[in-house]
């Protein structure tokens, strides 16, 4: 019998950590197999669903960092602690950490883009010994739209760690500039080894794919991740094709070599 | 084996099936097409062969039994998630080859392409074909070019002939009714069509470089996105997710999928308001690259099957052969 993998499951909140004005993260309680870079269905009844990427997994949960946005999302922002939201999933590849594993690693994320990353910003920073130099550039738009604020402390203690936003002023605590003027300066020991994450709106994306390809990155050392609307998670509903891809079950993690070739 | 029957005799047949399935054919909407006082030749139930419209083609395909317009996946109640029931019965289907050719899509799409659709497969598990042979092309038909024009895959044929039809039957348990019911024995092979009037080439040295040529741009003014071509596909099998409330309790609802299509706004939105190819054109090159260039890549053969329903639906008059046939000049364009 084929299971039916459209009924969610219902899924306890069990912390909210509020962000900004429109991003919240949700602990939701989940018991599985989960990787970064995956994501749920989260849906309301009346509301509908919506693709969340999974921004933190720990024993007994997963977090999904939400913005509110759209006619779900909205409606999610109307529920707390102890309430329940309806999910299904994981879904997608996700990053597969061995990619990363004892080499250079930088990580390029923009905005909600740091939310499939942190997962594996976080793995590296409790397991330094598995890898070698790492250096996170992060860009926000400005101080009130700063993601995952908690994190960046104990970040920077154990990774060379570049937060940047797009308007201000420069504090101790931040940069201003997009990320990719932070490209050229990045200090590598071997360019032709060391492997890269870049996650974004997708011109941040192009932009920051293209410093590393100048700076002598190997495009098989580059792994981009797309946002879709993925109505299913299960390749069946077509939205997130793109060409002979669906970025719900292929991706939505790609080793550039693919990820360049998918033209929507 | 073969046979030749009356309408009665086929008729008894009809109603012999009817207490396990339901019977699907082309039938004729008197007024129902989106012209005044026009009728339209889509799929419904039928009880008598007399309602099967044989000498059109449909404007809309079968899919729409195995993936209904509007399917009702499970309803909510306050606590729960209840599974929508399945159709009480199985179902047999009356299609020309094209559209047999096109069910091997569908199936590659809900069977293989990810996990099994449960809500496809619970359908499509309980289905029997019936295959209407073609004596002739019908205008805007391409199915030789694609291939599509012969099939093996089904249980029973039938062809139409002067006051007599034709079966050609691959199911023991109806061999043995028409036996009973005293059908005439002979040798059936069902009606073939092996030339079109309409031929469509598509250029062997095709890639995905033919995104840049200019010839899409005529599409972002003549085409109105209004998606007709997708609806009447039959292998486009988009959906969209879509919950519904009832008045009387709101607490108490469903969740559906609607057919969806790429050509119609919306179809890509992503939150915060993104949104991917804007223009007509793009859309057009989306789906016609769908059909006849990345789902061969994918699934190793072309997913169009040349039946030329978008042809006939389009308000704007687009044709999509026309279209295909005009990718060899636009691949010469953009390797220059």
């Amino acid at each position: 019998m084929v299971r039916n993998d459209y009924i969610p499951f219902s899924s306890e909140i069990l912390e909210v950590i509020k962000h900004t004005d429109i991003e919240y993260t949700f602990r939701m309680a989940f018991r599985g197999d989960v990787k970064p870079g995956q994501f749920f269905e989260v849906s309301i009844p009346k509301y509908g669903e919506a693709p969340i990427s999974v921004s933190g997994i720990g024993d007994g949960f997963v977090d999904l960092t939400i913005r509110r946005v759209g006619k779900v999302t909205n409606e999610v922002f109307e529920h707390y602690v102890g309430d329940r939201l309806l999910m299904r999933g994981p879904y997608g590849n996700g990053f597969d950490l061995e990619n990363y594993k004892g080499k250079e690693l930088i990580i390029i994320a923009g905005g909600t883009g740091v939310s499939p990353v942190r997962g594996v910003i976080s793995y590296f920073a409790e397991h330094a010994d598995e890898r070698k130099d790492m250096t996170l550039i992060a860009g926000f738009k400005s101080v009130k739209d700063l993601l995952f604020k908690d994190d960046f402390p104990y970040w920077r203690e154990k990774m060379n760690v570049i937060l940047t936003l797009d308007s201000g002023e420069e504090t101790t605590e931040h940069k201003i500039g997009l990320v990719t003027k932070y490209i050229p300066d990045l200090k590598l020991q071997d360019v032709s080894k060391a492997v890269a994450i870049v996650v974004g709106p997708p011109a941040m994306m192009r932009f920051s794919v293209k410093g590393l390809l100048e700076r002598g990155f190997r495009e098989e050392n580059i792994w981009i991740s797309h946002e879709r609307k993925m109505c299913c998670g299960l390749g069946k509903c077509g939205h997130c094709k793109v060409n002979d891809t669906y970025i719900c079950l292929d991706g939505p993690v790609f080793n550039y070599t693919k990820g360049k070739t998918l033209i929507d | 084996m073969g046979f030749h029957v009356n309408e009665s005799q086929f008729d008894a047949w009809l109603t012999e099936q009817q207490k396990t399935y339901d019977i699907y054919a082309p039938k004729c909407f008197a007024g129902g097409n989106t012209f005044s006082d026009v009728d339209c030749i889509r799929y419904g139930k039928v009880n008598s062969i007399s309602k099967i419209v044989f000498d059109q083609k449909s404007e809309y395909s079968f899919k729409e039994v195995l993936t209904p317009i509007s399917q009702t996946l499970f309803f909510f109640t306050e606590e729960q998630c209840k599974e929508a029931d399945p159709p009480k019965k199985g179902a047999i289907i009356f299609l020309r080859s094209c559209d047999l050719h096109a069910l091997k899509r569908l199936d590659d799409m809900y069977l293989h392409n990810g996990p099994a659709d449960y809500y496809y497969k619970r359908i499509r598990d309980n289905i029997k074909i019936v295959l209407i042979g073609c004596k002739h092309s019908f205008e805007s038909c391409f199915c030789v070019s694609m291939g599509t024009n012969i099939s093996e895959n089904y249980d029973m044929s039938i062809n139409v002939a002067d006051g007599v039809y034709e079966l050609n039957c691959k199911d023991v348990t109806w061999n043995q009714f028409f036996l009973d019911l005293g059908a005439s024995r002979h040798l059936v092979v069902p009606d073939q069509v092996h030339e079109n009037k309409t031929v469509v080439k598509i250029p062997v040295n095709l890639t995905a470089d033919v995104a840049r040529s200019s010839m899409w741009e005529q599409y972002n003014k003549r085409c109105i996105n209004c998606g007709r071509c997708n609806f009447v596909c039959p292998t486009c099998t988009c959906f969209t997710m879509q919950d519904l409330y009832y008045t009387e309790n709101a607490k108490v609802g469903e969740r559906r999928r609607v057919w969806a299509s790429c050509m119609v706004d919306g179809f890509t939105d992503v939150a915060g308001g993104g949104s991917y190819r804007k223009k007509n054109g793009e859309r057009m090159r989306f789906k016609v690259l769908h059909k006849v260039l990345d789902y061969k890549q994918r699934n190793g053969y072309h997913m169009c099957v040349g039946c030329g329903r978008c042809d006939d639906i389009c308000p704007e008059y687009i044709s999509f052969s026309h279209c295909v046939n005009k990718l060899g000049d636009a691949m010469k364009e953009v390797t220059k």
